[in-house]
């Protein structure tokens, strides 16, 4: 492991600024992937400024009726807040599906927002990988591609986004706020992911010394139910191979509003707008679930290895949406 | 680069220099002698390393040194009061919770944060599946929820037939 530097950010500011300086600086949240890739040899920061312990740790009410998350609160302490529970039992099941109580524990939003993708290939340095080694070809494209994409991959790299956390913000219109040396801005957590075309070392549109500070939330409509499912390869403690997020709001048989999120799919959190466009207004059946997950997947274009990520996502999907449309609401 | 940090490990403090890429993990093993929590992956997947940090349970492994100066740690040596066995130690030697052993240390401190985290109230994967209102109090620990919250554990001799009925007659 290359030798860094270790600072404690003060403030946001601080934080920003010490980035700012220093191109080889990285922020560190709970370390659960940093320190990971630091010993992997994945990435190599001559400085280490820790953010942990900024006061964004706060999960507030807003005034339009929505959550503010803050970018240091843990993962475990998000998934058990009693208002996310109450508000948007969704993220809290996202989160739950995740890593493990121990891992949890340390993770943080703006980390696991921000954690990079478990392709083998990207972790082994020994082998090609475009996102890490830029440049240096694909192993997937030859390897092992259970975990890959299959939607939104590009000829240099079809890596997924792990996180489940993000899938269930996606599907819940998240914004992202962030604080940048030039001052600070607002993105829809669906456009801070970016596919990775020929550029698959960037995973975000964050340019360096961004610091995430919050997530915010907003009201879900009333009536919404919601529910995550993730299909993963043993039944705790595992990545997802499909997973889906799913806002559903039926009146009178028919779909009023929805909202869905595709994970283990693709290199960001999947918003199935197509799916979405499919379903709104018409009636709240079976038949119609399955219409609205084929046309979503009609786009998929799988590798040889994971081709059963096709009927699995359209049936995951289907099944969500199933359970959302009958039974009570919560 | 070096850092001098504080340690308070088992109410001990504990003074030490450790360079930046020490974790907590490598700092509680070979820098001050405290062997109980085991080094199985160093990649975060298999709890071999779990320790108390503040009371809760965390990898110890993925954590920088560094980064928890100051930091109150209890390891599985710790948990006993003087020569009388944490209930859950007990609850091991009873039902018999292990083969090699490599797994235990980091089995009891994630039993005992566990617990903890399911007298606060807080859910897992289980109970969040479950329909209907959720709420506070304290979480009622089944099988199915004692295996989804101890799954951050692995044993590679499968003895969890015998660590899950352990942990559930301390959870009663
Ligand atoms: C064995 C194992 C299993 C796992 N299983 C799952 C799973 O099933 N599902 C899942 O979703 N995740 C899983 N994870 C991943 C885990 O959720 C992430 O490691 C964690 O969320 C990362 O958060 P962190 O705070 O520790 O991030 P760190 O490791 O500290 O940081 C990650 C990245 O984010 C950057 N960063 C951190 N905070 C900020 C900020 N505020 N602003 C800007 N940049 C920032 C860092 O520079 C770094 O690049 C697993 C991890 C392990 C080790
Ligand atoms: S899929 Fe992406 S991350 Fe994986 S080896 Fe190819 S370029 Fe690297
Ligand atoms: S050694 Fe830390 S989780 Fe395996
Ligand atoms: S008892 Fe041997 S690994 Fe668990």
């Amino acid at each position: 492991m290359k030798p860094f530097d270790y600072r404690r950010a003060q403030d946001v500011s601080g934080a920003v600024a010490l980035l700012s300086a220093d191109p080889q600086a990285a922020f560190l949240g709970g370390g659960t992937n940093l320190v990971d890739h630091l010993r992997l040899g994945v990435v190599a920061p001559g400085l280490l400024v820790d953010v942990s312990r900024l006061p964004l740790d706060r999960i507030e009410p807003l005034e339009d009726g929505g959550v503010r998350v803050g970018a240091t609160v843990r993962n475990s302490d998000l998934a058990a807040d009693p208002l996310i529970r109450e508000r948007y039992p969704v993220l809290s099941q996202a989160l739950l599906a995740g890593a493990s109580g121990q891992l949890r524990n340390l993770a943080t939003t703006g980390g696991n927002l921000l954690q990079r993708t478990r392709c083998v290939y990207f972790q082994d340095v020994s082998t090609p990988c475009n996102k890490r080694a830029p440049g240096s070809g694909c192993a997937a494209l030859h390897g092992y591609q259970r975990y890959h994409a299959i939607l939104g991959g590009s000829p240099e790299c079809v890596a997924t986004h792990p996180s489940d956390m993000a899938v269930a913000m996606a599907a819940l219109d998240a914004r992202v706020l962030v604080r940048g040396p030039g001052g600070e801005r607002g993105l829809a957590l669906t456009d801070l992911h970016r596919l990775p075309g020929d550029e698959p070392w960037r995973d975000t549109v964050l340019a360096h010394a961004e610091l995430i500070t919050a997530v915010d939330l907003p009201p879900l409509p009333a009536g919404a139910r919601t529910r995550y499912r993730k299909v993963r390869d043993r039944a705790s403690y595992a990545f997802a191979l499909v997973s889906v997020a799913a806002v559903l709001v039926v009146r009178d048989g028919r779909v009023d509003d929805v909202r869905i999120a595709l994970g283990g799919v693709a290199p960001k959190p999947w918003r199935a707008v197509v799916a979405e466009r499919a379903l709104r207004g018409g009636p709240a059946t079976e038949a119609n679930f399955r219409r609205a997950a084929e046309a979503e997947l009609a786009a998929a274009r799988p590798l040889d290895g994971n081709a059963f990520k096709v009927p699995l996502a359209r049936n995951t999907l289907v099944a969500t949406l199933r359970e959302l449309a009958g039974g009570t609401p919560r | 680069m070096e850092a001098d940090i504080t340690l308070r490990v088992n109410r001990e403090t504990r003074w030490l220099t450790v360079d930046t890429r020490t974790t907590l993990l490598d700092a509680l093993r070979d820098r001050l002698g405290v062997t109980g929590p085991k080094k199985g992956c160093d990649h975060g997947q298999c709890g071999a390393c779990t320790i108390l940090l503040g009371g809760r349970r965390v990898n110890s492994c993925l954590a920088l040194a560094v980064q928890h100066d100051g930091g109150e740690i209890t390891t599985v040596e710790g948990l006993a009061d003087g020569p009388d066995l944490h209930p859950l130690q007990r609850s091991f030697v009873r039902h018999d919770g292990f083969q090699c052993g490599y797994c235990t240390p980091g089995q009891l401190c994630s039993a005992v944060g566990m617990l903890a985290e399911a007298r606060a109230g807080w859910p897992s994967a289980v109970t969040a599946d479950q329909e209907g209102p959720v709420g506070p109090g304290p979480v009622a620990l089944s099988e199915a929820e004692i295996k989804e919250r101890m799954s951050g554990n692995l044993c590679r001799c499968g003895a969890y037939a015998a660590i899950v009925p352990a942990i559930a007659e301390v959870a009663r």
